[in-house]
């Protein structure tokens, strides 16, 4: 791998983002974010909608000009990506109707004959058609028309379609988007394969707490523009959940303190020195899960996060008329 | 990096396209919506045959429909060229295989080759079903190796004459509903184009519109490679022009092929998977 990247220090890095800003108009979608992956890394973008996740996975695909920082994918920008930096990706795209007539095995043979002139010794591409369809569990399907496919098995065929080329890093928006639990549970099976047997870097965005925990090895949390939290689950929990609640009973009253900052300990440790008649003392931390649910309430409330959402297509809009 | 070369590349891309192309007419004549238009010419044709029983060319005893033959198969060639690929893009544009093409490595190059490709078969299959009426009128043209070579050197030029224009306007198109405007205007270009009637019976100033566009120039080299010699009298000028003809589609070629690319390169940048997820909730809230 090192000999393919040449001396460059980063290639154990599979992305590196620095300082990314993005503006819509007059609103910043993306306020500063920063954050690395490495090789062989599962990388959850968890945040809820209109956060600015879609916006930041389609800058790093190179499908959308930044507004400013820096961003290394592979190795290169991005923004100015050649045709064999994107062969080393793969982009798992939410399919609708395109190739509806076409067949499953023919769709992915044709996909696959454009990554033949870059296979190397390390990587053999592309990936054979008729393994691949085993390994997606699209053998009995190998024939069906695209459009014939129900929304588990088409979605596998976009993860099929994504990883064909043997990608060394993958991008995945918003995966399991509308998927039933027993889907759900097979395409997170097929993901924790990438990562293990491939040693392919994840890239995937979701609004779900629970699949990032299950997927990933770390989790970024993206709010409003800007990355709030990043580490794996347990340190996801210390980091955002600083909310804690301790609650004693004193001279047969019950007592409730809300510690909002830091180690509930200390104020703990204070109560019991001055307070010795204290019984039924209970430290009670938010959940991960409370703390990220308020955030998405939030968001959900807020009209600005709303305005948000919408914004990556009213931009293009405006860059039509302008151009 | 790898150890192929650019040559290698491009040339898996261009292969990839072939089979795409090769892929895409199976399943287009698999597809009964799509057969109806590629034989439509053919049928249409049939049914003016069965109206021109009889009738000749003003002045002349030549058969109307044997006259009207060459024009269509000129005209099947520019209509192909010109609607296919700006139709098919649009859509492909707003269903997001536009996107795959250009999430995988030179997989636009792929795209155009095949869509290249589909066209030429697709229009290659409506004018061979346009033989099959044509046999009722085939003993008043001229048909022997000139016939052939020109047709044939027709058949090319004006694919390469419409498809890149054609590949512009779709890409210029935002949605796929408004390509319905370039089938009308397609419409309208075939009455000053001297396909049902000779031009030289029109108004003057319709006549020079119906030379700036391809389907008259397309018809009257048709009408060079199979009338009778004596039928240029109906022509403007009395002469086939070939020269000039394969000047003007060689414009349009060159314009096409300077245009094709950039609007083409143009609208790609701004394709994205939120803009596809746009264009599905644009379509959903419709409600068909």
């Amino acid at each position: 791998m090192s000999e393919r990247n040449g001396p460059r220090p980063s290639s154990d890095v599979a992305l590196d983002v620095r300082d990314l800003w993005m503006r819509y108009g007059t609103k910043d979608v993306l306020q500063g974010v920063s954050f690395t992956a490495q090789r062989g890394e599962v990388v959850a973008l968890l945040g809820p909608n209109g956060a600015g996740k879609t916006t930041t996975i389609e800058i790093l695909e190179g499908f959308r000009m930044r507004s400013a920082g820096e961003v290394l994918v592979l190795g290169q920008d991005p923004a100015h990506g050649d045709e064999a930096w994107r062969a080393r990706l793969g982009v798992v795209l939410q399919s609708w109707r395109d190739h509806g007539r076409w067949r499953v095995r023919d769709l992915l043979g044709y996909l696959a004959r454009f990554y033949v002139p870059y296979s190397t010794p390390e990587v053999s591409r592309p990936w054979d058609v008729e393994e691949l369809i085993r390994v997606v569990g699209l053998a009995e399907q190998a024939n069906a028309k695209v459009q014939t496919l129900s929304g588990g098995q088409r979605r596998r065929l976009d993860v099929a379609i994504g990883i064909v080329g043997r990608p060394e890093l993958v991008f995945l928006d918003e995966p399991t988007a509308g998927f039933d639990p027993h889907a759900r549970r097979e395409f997170h099976d097929l993901v924790h394969r990438l990562a293990d047997f491939e040693n392919t870097t994840v890239l995937l965005t979701t609004h779900d707490l629970d699949e990032a925990e299950k997927l990933a090895d770390r989790i970024l949390v993206l709010d409003e523009g800007t990355i709030i939290a990043n580490g794996s689950a347990d340190q996801l929990a210390r980091e955002l959940t600083t909310q804690a609640e301790v609650r004693w009973t004193s001279e047969g009253r019950r007592h409730v303190h809300a510690v909002t900052e830091g180690d509930p300990t200390r104020f703990v440790r204070e109560l019991l020195t001055q307070d010795a008649g204290a019984t039924d003392l209970e430290v009670r931390r938010a959940s991960l899960e409370d703390t990220y649910m308020s955030l998405v309430h939030r968001a959900e409330a807020d009209p600005a996060g709303q305005a948000d959402r919408t914004g990556p297509v009213g931009t293009d809009q405006t860059e039509e008329a302008q151009s | 990096m790898t150890t192929s070369t650019p040559t290698d590349v491009r040339w898996a891309a261009v292969r990839a396209g072939l089979s795409r192309g090769w892929l895409e007419t199976k399943y287009s004549l698999q597809e009964p919506g799509d057969v109806i238009w590629i034989v439509a010419f053919p049928v249409i044709y049939a049914v003016v045959l069965l109206f021109m029983r009889g009738s000749t060319v003003p002045g002349t005893d030549f058969a109307l429909g044997a006259m009207v033959l060459p024009s269509l198969v000129g005209m099947s060639i520019a209509f192909g060229g010109l609607t296919g690929p700006a139709s098919t893009i649009a859509v492909d544009r707003e269903d997001g295989t536009l996107l795959r093409a250009k999430a995988t490595p030179d997989g636009m190059v792929g795209y155009l080759v095949g869509k290249i490709l589909l066209f030429a078969l697709t229009t290659l299959v409506s004018l061979v079903a346009l033989v099959i009426p044509a046999f009722t009128v085939a003993g008043d043209l001229r048909l022997d190796a000139r016939t052939g070579v020109l047709l044939v050197l027709i058949f090319v030029v004006g694919m390469v004459a419409t498809v890149p224009i054609s590949v512009a306007l779709g890409s210029l198109f935002k949605t796929a509903s408004q390509t319905g405007l370039l089938f009308l205007g397609s419409m309208l270009l075939i009455v000053p184009s001297g396909i049902f009637y000779p031009i030289t019976a029109l108004p003057v100033w319709l006549q020079w519109v119906g030379q700036a566009f391809p389907y008259y120039w397309l018809g009257l080299g048709a009408r060079s490679a199979m009338l009778p010699e004596s039928m240029v009298a109906a022509e403007i000028g009395e002469s086939w022009r070939t020269a000039e003809m394969f000047a003007v589609l060689g414009v349009w070629a060159l314009v096409g092929m300077v245009l094709a690319p950039i609007v083409l390169r143009r609208m790609a940048r701004r394709e994205s998977g939120s803009t596809v997820a746009a264009a599905r909730e644009r379509y959903m809230s419709k409600g068909y």
